[in-house]
């Protein structure tokens, strides 16, 4: 499923709200959660999980054309751990 | 630190979309319902400009249990992993 599949699956289920604000509440839904990570913040949905960042150590990192070593500095990076209820019922699907 | 929740995205809907609380709650909710529903039917999910959902099947194997040292099976499952797209990654190590 895509942005616009989605977009499209909820304009049919609010009939009563314009196309115009479903598209809009999908993007602005996706964009508050990309703040809230870039903020440094959590997201936590219940039933289906929550975000959080993961550190990772600065290293020495490669070139894999040229082979030269290339420092590479500390960075966070977004981890999405699956809530209980979306884990069972995706595993449940099996 | 904070933490986003789904109460703090309706209430930001509502003041930013002209939306009633009552329908900002609503879309909220049913925007994570959609992304399970279709997780749930083994199908992935693209947020173009957050991520991709994805799904794996993990083959069964051998485990212990890490407090008894005991020997247990791990049944085969099926599992979500997410993938940050560049966007996000990209702010996320820039912003932090």
């Amino acid at each position: 499923m895509r942005k616009s599949e989605l977009i499209e699956n909820l304009i049919d289920r609010f009939q009563g709200i314009p196309v115009k604000s479903v598209e809009q509440s999908v993007k602005a839904i996706i964009e508050h959660m990309a703040d809230a990570l870039a903020a440094g913040d959590r997201i936590e949905i219940r039933g289906f999980g929550s975000f959080c960042l993961h550190y990772r150590a600065p290293r020495t990192g490669r070139n894999p054309k040229t082979g030269d070593s290339v420092e590479l500095a500390e960075k966070y990076v977004p981890h999405f751990k699956p809530g209980k209820e979306l884990r069972d019922q995706v595993n449940d699907s099996l | 630190m904070g933490s986003l929740t789904k109460a703090d995205m309706a209430e930001r809907l509502s003041s930013e979309q002209q939306l009633s609380k009552r329908d900002a709650k609503d879309m909220v909710e049913a925007f994570f319902e959609e992304v399970s529903t279709s997780l749930i039917n083994n199908e992935q999910v693209k947020l173009s400009g957050f991520g991709n959902f994805d799904l794996r099947d993990k083959r069964p194997r051998p485990g212990r249990n890490p407090k008894t040292g005991e020997e247990v099976a791990i049944s085969a499952r099926r599992v979500v992993t997410f993938r940050p797209g560049q966007k996000l990654k990209d702010r996320v190590e820039t912003e932090n």
